[in-house]
């Protein structure tokens, strides 16, 4: 299978294991792979001690009504914070994405995960998301130009480019004359 | 003339950096769409966020004019666009934009290259992100101007292109500015509504309303807040927006809007979760500096404007002896702040011709007339018109005669014939019923200049399906099509007004065939002139009385055919 996870504007191994557990088990008892794992956040809320008490990394995975909030206090033992798009359309997790970095202050990875498409991924990474677990059938490679679809941008986002107007480009004057 | 000064903003070279971007990443989508790399589901919100439709017969694409405003040499470069590759017109919308009605899928990107040439774009002219940002036409040079709107409309502009945030919201967001003592943008029936106002100790600041809307479900919006200092616009516009994006409905189109979410948590809870989430975005970087207003500010600087005696008696002499001009002068022409200026509405609402519909050689005119008599510049009205806003009073015969050679001169402005319609089911996909031959049958019964004039101020709206482009539910008199077992009826409502006051139209009863419209609308016309009074409106007339007797004289004791 080809890679499909960009990170650090690179294609790259996956080195997590996306751990849902079967429909119908008992969430409390269900026995949980070895090595590095995302989780989904209804889990983690069950088994978050037995998750950090592994000796592997630990990642949770956020449904879009999923509130960040809710992670607050365990932000600096998670390795990852996956956000799930069920389809690409769904913006929600944007504004998941943005209050992780920018109210919460997480300083991990936040991954896109589910319908994550080329033609998004300069939005999203705009909006505070640093890899980006591509659907089946993208091409990771080809998706890469997309990260720099634009070389500047007007408005603050979860990124480091400041608003517009508190850059060097203000004082530009105007480039193009009416003929 | 001086061009490089027209009186409006200019795009410096990260303003043209980004929209040539954009066309660049267009142009590469619409190719890998067409080589079958990238699915119909996935280009379509792409499309969608450059202006492209699909439509009943073939593509439509929207083309933005921020806050309705336009130089000459861009309206040319639209008249260009459309003969080259349209069918030699366009349509002015009910959002101040222009519409193409028959462009071809591959040469899009194309046009969007050309528009990018005279500062123009395609940008979020359509789907569930922030919509092109509207304003009063007679920003700047309004006589009832409290606060010029267009400076902050453009900051606002500029912040709502590309938010990443905010670019798969649930639905469409529209934001209109108003900044004069009458409301001309609809702020109320917006998405979110700013009126620029200022406080008792002079400081400029915005009336914040939220969730007034059109559509299935017509609201007019709340306010909530009643002054947000100007440098804070940005930060409560990202705590709505973060408050909807993250809450707002998913399940259901038709439910979608923030006007639904608002509702649903009732305007003060709605408030305070904004104001909470405001809490920690205010005083921050998205703070607009004073130096940033500034610099949007100086270009929309007054253009240089002579100092003239606001009589003028050869303008006197033209208005007693040509009573054809007068009536034009009445209806068409409008105050000025500035002594012996007035701003002038070029009709296109010719009878016969689609209510917004322009040629390429009337915009060619339209230019031309831009530059000899208003400093190159001209707006788009939500009425579907165009608006020379700085023309002397000395030059009002001159520039009549030219626009009525030109077929732009319908002394109409407000009146009946002034109909505002959407594009309806002969171009529009989503339509259920056709809204042009609608509104040309009305205009055909109502012929009579003076009868028109007698009638008076009579806002007709009609819109060929309930997402209501052509804002029936604010029309005096609204018509809205409808689809039933595939056939088209139109129901009408009465008592809708825009402005301050702003109030959706009730529907009077059943809805009516095509051809029995132009009746309709006579009948309530007639109730209206036998009962109003002096200086009443028939919007008055219809609040003061009820919709009683105007029921009673349409459908009188006739049996209900089609409930």
């Amino acid at each position: 299978m080809p890679e499909r996870l960009i990170r650090a504007g690179r294609v790259q191994a996956d080195d997590f294991t996306t751990f849902d557990p079967p429909e119908g088990a008992d969430l409390a008892t269900v026995p949980l792979p070895a090595g590095p794992l995302i989780v989904p956040f209804a889990l983690w809320a069950v088994r978050r001690d037995a998750l950090l008490a592994r000796d592997a990394p630990v990642g949770v995975r956020l449904e879009p009504t999923d509130d960040p909030a809710g992670l607050a206090q365990d932000l600096s033992r998670l390795a990852v914070v996956a956000i799930r798009f069920p389809k690409f359309t769904d913006g929600r997790g944007y504004s998941t994405a943005w209050l992780l970095r920018r109210r919460l202050g997480f300083a991990g990875e936040v991954r896109a995960v589910g319908d994550v498409k080329r033609d998004q991924l300069f939005y999203l990474a705009r909006s505070g998301f640093d890899a980006f677990l591509l659907a089946d059938g993208q091409d990771a490679r080809a998706a890469l130009a997309s990260l720099s679809d634009f070389s500047a941008a007007y408005q603050a986002a979860a990124d480091a480019r400041p608003p517009r107007f508190r850059t060097a480009a203000l004082l530009t004057g105007p480039a193009i004359i009416h003929g | 003339m001086a061009l490089e000064r027209i009186a409006m903003y200019r795009y410096d070279a990260l303003d043209q950096r980004l929209v040539d971007e954009r066309v660049a990443q267009f142009r590469d989508q619409t190719r890998r769409f067409l080589a079958g790399e990238l699915a119909d589901d996935d280009f379509k919100p792409l499309r969608l966020q450059n202006g492209l439709y699909i439509q009943r017969h073939g593509p439509m694409l929207r083309v933005a004019i921020p806050y309705g405003l336009l130089s000459s040499r861009q309206l040319r470069q639209l008249a260009a666009i459309a003969r080259r590759y349209d069918r030699g017109y366009g349509h002015f919308t009910t959002r101040q934009n222009l519409q193409f009605n028959h462009p071809r899928l591959e040469d899009v990107p194309d046009i969007l290259a050309e528009l990018a040439k005279v500062e123009m774009h395609a940008i979020q002219t359509s789907g569930n992100c922030i919509r092109n940002v509207t304003t009063d036409h007679f920003a700047g040079v309004a006589p009832d101007e409290i606060v010029d709107p267009r400076a902050l409309a453009e900051i606002m502009r500029q912040w709502s292109t590309f938010h990443p945030e905010f670019a798969f919201l649930p639905r469409k967001f529209k934001i209109a500015f108003a900044g004069a003592r009458e409301d001309r943008a609809a702020t109320l029936l917006h998405d979110i509504g700013f009126h620029a106002v200022r406080s008792e100790a002079g400081e400029t600041g915005l009336k914040v309303i939220v969730g007034g809307g059109m559509g299935r479900t017509p609201i007019v919006g709340p306010v909530i807040r009643e002054f947000l200092p100007w440098r804070e616009m940005l930060t409560y516009t990202e705590a709505i927006l973060r408050v909807y994006n993250r809450y707002g409905r998913r399940d259901n189109l038709y439910k979608a809007r923030i006007k639904i979410l608002v509702k649903a948590l009732g305007p003060a809870e709605f408030t305070r979760q904004v104001e909470d989430e405001w809490a920690h975005l205010r005083d921050s970087q998205s703070t607009i500096p004073e130096a940033e207003l500034a610099r949007v500010t100086a270009h929309f600087g007054d253009p240089a404007y002579e100092a003239l005696p606001d009589a003028e008696p050869a303008f006197d002499e033209a208005l007693a002896d040509n009573r054809a001009f007068s009536k034009w002068v009445e209806r068409n022409v409008h105050g000025h702040k500035r002594a012996g200026y007035t701003a002038v509405t070029l009709s296109l609402k010719k009878t016969g011709v689609p209510p917004g519909d322009a040629s390429a050689d009337q915009m060619d005119t339209v230019a031309g007339l831009a530059d000899r008599f208003s400093f190159g510049e001209l707006r788009v009205t939500h009425e579907q018109n165009l608006v020379l806003a700085d023309v002397r009073k000395r030059d009002l015969f001159t520039l009549w005669q030219a626009a009525r050679q030109a077929g732009l001169a319908s002394p109409t402005v407000g009146l009946l014939a002034d109909i505002v319609c959407c594009p309806g089911g002969d171009f529009c996909a989503l339509a259920n019923a056709k809204s042009i031959p609608v509104a040309q049958a009305i205009q055909e019964r109502f012929d009579d200049l003076d009868w028109l004039h007698d009638i008076g101020e009579l806002d007709l709206n009609i819109s060929g399906c309930m997402n209501s482009c052509g804002h029936h539910h604010v029309g005096h008199i609204g018509i809205l099509g409808v689809d039933k077992h595939g056939t088209e009826w139109y129901q009408v409502s009465i008592g809708g007004r825009q402005g301050h006051e702003a109030a959706v139209g009730e529907v009077i009863g059943p809805s009516f065939s095509a051809g029995e419209v132009p009746d309709v609308i006579e009948r309530l016309v007639d109730t209206y002139v036998v009962l109003r009074r002096e200086g009443e409106r028939f919007v008055d007339t219809v609040h003061r009385l009820g919709l009683a007797p105007f029921k009673a004289a349409v459908y009188g004791n006739r049996e209900v055919a089609h409930a």
